[in-house]
């Protein structure tokens, strides 16, 4: 029976949010004067249903989802999409226009760090304005004062003005208390873009142990980041969910929509034609790809190499090859440069993915002659391998 | 132990005895913030300030000072006000910036906060306590210069004095309930503030801070309803041993302002998410 007690418990529903809407104002001006209004209303109790008004719109609409214990939901979209909305609203920050939500326990929120901070003040005063800010008592940040300021590892420094502190000190003591709050549900917007690398393990490993005891609404716009912490995600466009459900093909969804092209060709020639083209635009994970592509330049050149690379979407170079490498050159001749090259089994996780090319000169170290930078672009889907990583590696499990 | 459980909705129907309750409750339970948030912004003030205490009361001293030459000079002719000018003045202007600061306290203290407010969701209330806080600490400076004015004036003490806390209850309670009906709208345009300083302004004259009310006349009428002549003759009398019979008016003042406070606490608490969406 305990035991029974305890297991729905840990799969309690804490976070539930039914056909939200939030409307909000292009413009200044009318915005405070529908705030006046607002408040003159919410006085008397107004419970007609909100219609839009002159330079409104729906930042979140009709929007409802479930959360449990244990489930970290990642909440992924465009700039401006509703993302922030959606986190103010379960905040309790603002109002919603219509709907529900439901929050049972103790929310805390990794959205600001070191709020309430005095620059003035020391980082061991600031440690008891911010903790008693986001919740703590006292005698939590008594208690684990010292607790705090390891982690954060500025000893030398807590007797010192915040103000003296470099930024990323800053957000270590931040993040150190905000660390000691027991929260049941968790909101966190985009913070972990901050810090070096050894610390934003540190609060990597904060925030796994977290999402053990409570349910974690994640905001980033760092996709392996979400990939691994995220169980179920959203996908949000201006305030709709397009996306709903398990982390990996909500981010395939959205990597896929994404639609900045990042053309741009470096060098000292530049080409007046160039054309590219794949033989397949959306291909499995172990198949080949194919480019053609032919360059138009104003001079001849008898030996050159070509390269390209692969980028993902966090622009990160996934793999790159040269042909000197295979023992291959090519020639420019009547000013055209017409090639092709087949990429043998992609080996990537599902996304999308950008090519660069470019020729040089016939040494390793010779200068770009060009490099066309997102010359093409392409989607790997399908994957029945989910992995954080880039590459996704055919592995033989042996007895 | 059973989860607490938030539920956030369009519809502000719920009652307003359970909004109070609510408000009453955080009011109660970010004693530590409030204290907290206090103790930062005036050692913040006073680490970054060579003059330090000084600022509490420079301003009203200074008022004073400017009314003690004008009446001393004779350039203005003013009335008997019955005690040493010098001490009616001061003890007017450093009353008179109490009530000031009362009523600007709700105001000043959330939209110090603005930048939090729309970040991370603690207890409001605690705003408007640690504004009360730091408003009574700068009054316990004035008050230990205003006595040192007494005694030195040679006014003398009164037992009458013990009161003079209830009489600061009163006046703190009076302002606060006005700045937390003005902090709302205060907060979504900055005229509000801007307004609100040049009316104290002008209500300063009708209000007996640096003269006493005349014997006939207009300005009798309208300083005698003038509920701040209540608050500040009653707390000056109490501190200098008069009586100039306001205190039927104060009483009534101050329990009028009960009911309003809580009013004013609703209000601000259901205006909040308004604020922080708009302002």
């Amino acid at each position: 029976m305990n035991k029974n007690q305890q297991h729905r418990n840990a799969n309690e529903v804490l976070v539930k949010v039914e056909n939200l809407s939030k409307k909000f104002c292009k413009d200044l001006k009318a915005g405070l004067w529908y705030g006046a209004k607002d408040l003159l209303s919410n006085v008397s109790s107004n419970t007609h249903a909100r219609e839009l008004r002159p330079k409104e719109f729906w930042a979140v609409k009709d929007v409802s989802f479930e959360l449990r214990r244990g489930e970290c939901l990642g909440l992924i979209g465009h700039n401006g999409a509703g993302k922030s909305t959606l986190l103010k609203i379960l905040n309790g920050l603002i109002n919603p226009d219509a709907g529900k939500v439901t929050i049972k326990g103790r929310v805390g929120s990794l959205i600001e760090l070191g709020a309430g901070f005095n620059p003035i003040l020391s980082g061991r005063e600031n440690i008891y304005n911010n903790g008693a800010i986001i919740g703590l008592t006292r005698q939590e940040i008594d208690s684990k004062l010292e607790e705090i300021i390891d982690f954060a590892e500025i000893h030398e420094f807590i007797d010192m003005p915040v103000q003296h502190y470099s930024s990323g000190m800053k957000v270590r003591l931040g993040f150190a208390v905000a660390a000691q709050m027991k929260p049941d549900v968790l909101i966190i917007d985009e913070v972990l873009a901050v810090g070096d690398v050894g610390f934003r393990a540190k609060c990597f490993n904060v925030m796994s142990e977290l999402a053990k005891s409570c349910a974690i609404i994640f905001v980033s716009h760092s996709m392996p980041l979400i990939g691994r912490i995220c169980t179920t995600g959203i996908l949000l466009k201006n305030g709709v969910i397009v996306e709903h459900g398990d982390i990996n093909q909500v981010i395939y969804e959205y990597s896929i929509q994404y639609e900045n092209k990042y053309e741009k060709v470096v060098g000292e020639m530049t080409p007046t034609i160039y054309k590219v083209k794949l033989s397949k635009d959306v291909i499995d994970y172990d198949e080949d790809l194919t480019i053609y592509f032919s360059f138009q330049f104003p001079k001849d050149f008898t030996k050159v190499v070509l390269h390209y690379s692969v980028i993902d979407q966090e622009m990160k170079t996934v793999y790159q090859s040269y042909s000197i490498s295979d023992g291959k050159f090519y020639e420019i001749i009547n000013g055209e440069l017409k090639a092709s090259f087949t990429i043998k089994n992609v080996d990537l996780t599902n996304g999308k993915y950008f090519i660069n090319i470019g020729v040089i000169k016939n040494n390793f170290n010779g200068k770009n002659i060009c490099r066309v930078d997102g010359a093409a672009s392409f989607v790997v889907g399908g994957s029945k391998y989910n992995s954080f990583g880039s590459i996704v590696k055919r592995t033989v499990w042996n007895n | 132990m059973p989860l607490e459980t938030r539920i956030y909705q369009k519809e502000n129907n719920i009652s307003f005895l359970k909004l109070l309750k609510a408000s009453l409750k955080d009011v109660y339970g970010s004693r530590f913030l409030a204290k907290q948030l206090t103790i930062r912004d005036i050692k913040a003030r006073y680490r970054q300030s060579y003059f330090g205490f000084l600022w509490a009361f420079i301003m009203p001293l200074t008022t004073a000072f400017i009314w003690v030459f004008l009446n001393g000079t004779g350039t203005v002719k003013l009335s008997d006000t019955g005690i040493p000018y010098p001490v009616y003045a001061f003890s007017g202007t450093l009353i008179w910036s109490i009530i000031t600061g009362a009523i600007n306290a709700p105001l000043s203290s959330t939209k110090s906060a603005k930048g939090i407010m729309s970040k991370i969701n603690f207890p409001k209330e605690a705003l408007i306590l640690s504004g009360i806080y730091k408003l009574l600490f700068d009054s316990s400076i004035k008050i230990v210069v205003l006595l040192a004015f007494v005694i030195i004036y040679g006014v003398g003490f009164h037992w009458s004095l013990l009161w003079f806390p209830v009489a600061l209850l009163g006046v703190i309670l009076f302002g606060v309930t006005i700045g937390l009906f003005i902090t709302p709208l205060g907060m979504l345009y900055n005229d509000i503030s801007k307004l609100i300083t040049m009316g104290l302004g002008f209500v300063m004259y009708v209000t007996p801070v640096v003269y006493a009310i005349p014997k006939t006349g207009l300005m009798k009428t309208i300083m005698s309803y003038n509920p701040l002549t209540a608050l500040i003759l009653t707390s000056r009398d109490v501190v200098v041993g008069t009586t100039t019979g306001f205190f039927n008016y104060f009483i009534i003042i101050g329990l009028l302002c009960i009911p309003l406070l809580f009013f004013g606490l609703v209000f601000y608490r259901i205006s909040i998410p308004v604020i922080v969406e708009r302002a």
